[in-house]
């Protein structure tokens, strides 16, 4: 079906038609929506779920948490304040194995407090042993939503599917959508590994561990992430020949014989494209490379496609404070670090707390990179 | 009425091979209660603290009923978690027993990083047993002061110095609390009677809503007594009125254990290593009358809430 939908009732939509066991959450801005709607097909009985509106997101990831050990489908979703609050939770459901899936409408983190759109919130919490998938557009959102659950119940491991927090969550866009049985069929059954219910045979979830031990269940869990890229990659093509949309872990956008390539992630490629074809209508050659899956950091994937190219720019719309440049560039110079001749790359950050990023901006950061000389470290977009 | 004789006859869901310390009033009480709840299925959750560390260190495990630890401040959140994949379950005909929850943290957990979480779930009337086992100060960071430390207490955040005597602060009234959010069942008790205890246990795990037990549990390290005399202070404690067994049920307040003849406070702080600086001299003398005066007022208004909401007021 063809319709208009913002980034929030898309993915309130998704998880209707995903019809998850158990949502636990609590409202934040630009998230909320999500869960309101959401709450409304449970009020209408569209949705089997058990619906547990907690009084806090720290005890929303720590409901998700419970209900997923007991091998349910488990489901949330949260922005800024709310996902930091969870922060210690993240790593607990990764630590345990859950695939609890939460979308997250990218917001800035205090102070000052902003309620607008950036990579703070999910990328401050890029360590915690949860999939990341970031989203281009509204239908992006809503297929990589679908694709999520069944990537993380295969792979056990949380998933974190982010949008743009009000350039996405609040904008309309056309999206087509999936019929409700597609998207079961689709995902199947839950298959966990265990199940706390389970009486008869008691186990015990979340034991402490010593020197002993520790480091042998977090070098598995770290294992089970860098297995994770096949699962990914097989369910993308499983989505694409059922339902028409492939999305690739990394996209080329006019990259052929690109002298200047920006590695950008979420809404912002939609921008860089426009400057992109502008550029290229002006005999620039320069090319996007849209990274859609933060973590796992697809290290093989990335120097393979980026070791091509002479200059790099990486786009940020975060900043680690005082790191070597913005996170996601620390990381891509770390993987192109080892070749023989290493392209020269730029960091850029832009768009902090819903600050536009135009066309023009971009059109400007392509000029720089295709310039090949940098006067700082990091360059910040559009800052007064 | 419980026989200690059935009792004895159930399995043991909390098993040997822990590692709590010696005389542990906290392992006593969760042994007890596992016992008591028998034949219902249970299923558990618990915080961080001594209970976790010395009974769930990989790859040994003291629990034979299923179990969970998240989080420090996690009890009430994670079983409203499992309570929810429970109803989830019922609901779908995936499950047909009649399993229980029970929540165990201790009194920091309970008292203070955990009394959010556990507001949430008694407002949202998940169906759940919380159990706290109260051993008034956080003992597995090496006993600092909780807000359920009594007033005069030493511990390793409020010693007991040339000017301060301890703790300066009466512990908070955390059955007031939980009370306030229309419980279908909060009860307050102690490890030496095992039968008010089971009773408890059983009550609670039976009642229709959420339901919550205060359980003092002696701790030979932070309280610096004798292993052995841990069953003799929770019994001091009940005689001296400092810890009052009752319970509240549908609106009603009930005295479970009046003392024959009620002891001054003094014999129950006497034999602890964490009042020993109230003995010597004058300033602690004023601490201990403190104390009495703050432990008789709670008691006689227990009293009065017994007289006005309670059996004998549902006769008048
Ligand atoms: C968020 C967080 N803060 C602090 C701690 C450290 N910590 C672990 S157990 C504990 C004290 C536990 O005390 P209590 O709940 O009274 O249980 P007890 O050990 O006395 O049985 C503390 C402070 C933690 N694990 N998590
Ligand atoms: S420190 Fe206290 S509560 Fe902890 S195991 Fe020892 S006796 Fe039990």
């Amino acid at each position: 079906m063809i319709l208009a939908k913002t980034g929030n009732e898309a993915l309130a939509y998704a998880m209707k038609q995903i019809n998850p066991d158990v949502v636990a959450a609590y409202p934040i801005t630009p998230s909320t929506e999500i869960v309101q709607l959401f709450s409304n097909y449970v009020a209408d009985g569209e949705v089997d779920t058990e619906f547990v509106p907690v009084e806090s997101e720290h005890s929303a990831m720590t409901a998700c948490i419970g209900a997923a050990a007991c091998g349910r489908r488990v489901m949330t979703a949260t922005a800024s304040q709310g996902l930091a609050l969870m922060h210690e939770m993240l790593f607990i459901a990764a630590g345990l194995r859950l695939p609890i899936v939460m979308a997250v409408a990218s917001r800035s983190l205090s102070s000052p407090l902003n309620i607008h759109g950036d990579h703070s919130d999910s990328v401050a919490s890029r360590d915690s042993g949860w999939l990341q998938f970031f989203c281009e557009t509204v239908q992006e959102g809503y297929d990589a939503l679908i694709m999520a659950v069944k990537i993380a119940e295969r792979a056990y491991l949380p998933a974190i599917v982010a949008i743009d927090g009000f350039i996405l969550s609040h904008c309309q866009e056309r999206i087509e959508t999936l019929e409700d049985g597609a998207v079961r069929e689709f995902l199947g059954q839950p298959r966990p590994n265990y199940n706390l219910l389970d009486w008869r045979n008691p186990i015990l979830v979340g034991p402490a561990t010593l020197q002993d031990y520790y480091f042998e269940f977090k070098r598995s869990e770290i294992e089970g992430m860098n297995r994770v890229l096949p699962v990914i990659e097989e369910v993308q093509q499983e989505f694409g020949q059922k339902f028409g949309r492939y999305y690739p872990v990394l996209e080329e956008y006019r990259c052929e014989d690109a002298e200047a390539v920006l590695v950008v992630m979420g809404s912002a490629c939609g921008t860089c494209r426009v400057a992109v074809d502008q550029l290229r209508a002006q005999g620039k050659k320069v090319g996007l490379a849209k990274l859609r899956v933060f973590r796992p950091l697809v290290h093989a994937i990335l120097k393979k496609s980026l070791a091509r190219f002479r200059r790099i720019g990486v786009m940020d719309r975060v900043d680690a404070v005082n790191s070597y440049g913005g996170p996601l560039f620390t990381e891509i110079t770390s993987v192109l670090y080892d070749l023989p001749e290493r392209p020269a790359v730029f960091s850029y950050v832009y768009g902090l707390g819903g600050r536009e990023f135009t066309p023009e901006d971009a059109r400007m950061v392509y000029e720089q990179v295709l310039s090949g000389k940098k006067d700082e470290l990091v360059t910040y977009v559009g800052v007064r | 009425m419980l026989k200690l004789q059935d009792l004895a006859k159930n399995q043991e869901l909390f098993s040997h091979g822990h590692r709590a310390c010696a005389g542990c009033g906290e392992a006593l009480a969760v042994r007890q209660i596992l016992l008591a709840a028998q034949p219902r299925p249970v299923v558990t959750a618990m915080a961080t603290g001594c209970l976790e560390i010395f009974s769930s260190i990989y790859p040994h495990s003291a629990w034979q009923v299923p179990m969970i630890h998240t989080a420090f401040e996690t009890a009430a959140s994670t079983a409203a978690g499992v309570e929810a994949a429970y109803r989830f379950a019922k609901k779908k005909g995936l499950i047909s027993d009649d399993i229980r929850i029970i929540a165990f943290a201790g009194d920091g957990g309970t008292y203070d990083i955990g009394l959010q979480a556990l507001s949430g779930a008694l407002e949202r009337r998940h169906r759940f047993l919380y159990v706290c086992t109260n051993n008034e100060a956080y003992m597995n960071t090496g006993i600092q002061r909780s807000s359920a430390t009594p007033y005069g207490a030493d511990t390793t955040t409020s010693p007991a110095g040339r000017v301060l005597p301890g703790k300066i602060q009466h512990r908070k009234n955390i059955m007031e609390i939980v009370i306030a959010h229309d419980v279908a069942y909060a009860a307050q008790t102690t490890v030496f009677f095992w039968r008010d205890l089971a009773t408890k246990v059983q009550k609670a795990l039976d009642a229709p809503g959420p339901s919550f037990l205060n359980v003092l549990v002696p701790c030979p390290l932070g309280w610096r007594h004798l292993p052995s005399e841990t069953v003799k202070l929770s019994r001091l404690a009940a005689d001296t009125c400092y810890w009052p067994l009752y319970e509240y049920e549908n609106g009603r307040y009930k005295v479970n254990y009046t003392p024959t003849k009620k002891l001054p406070v003094e014999e129950f702080l006497k034999p602890q290593g964490r009042f020993r600086h109230l003995f010597s001299g004058e300033a602690g003398q004023q601490v201990i009358a403190e104390l009495q005066r703050y432990v008789d007022e709670q008691w006689e208004l227990l009293l009065r809430k017994q007289a006005l909401f309670g059996e004998e007021s549902a006769k008048a």
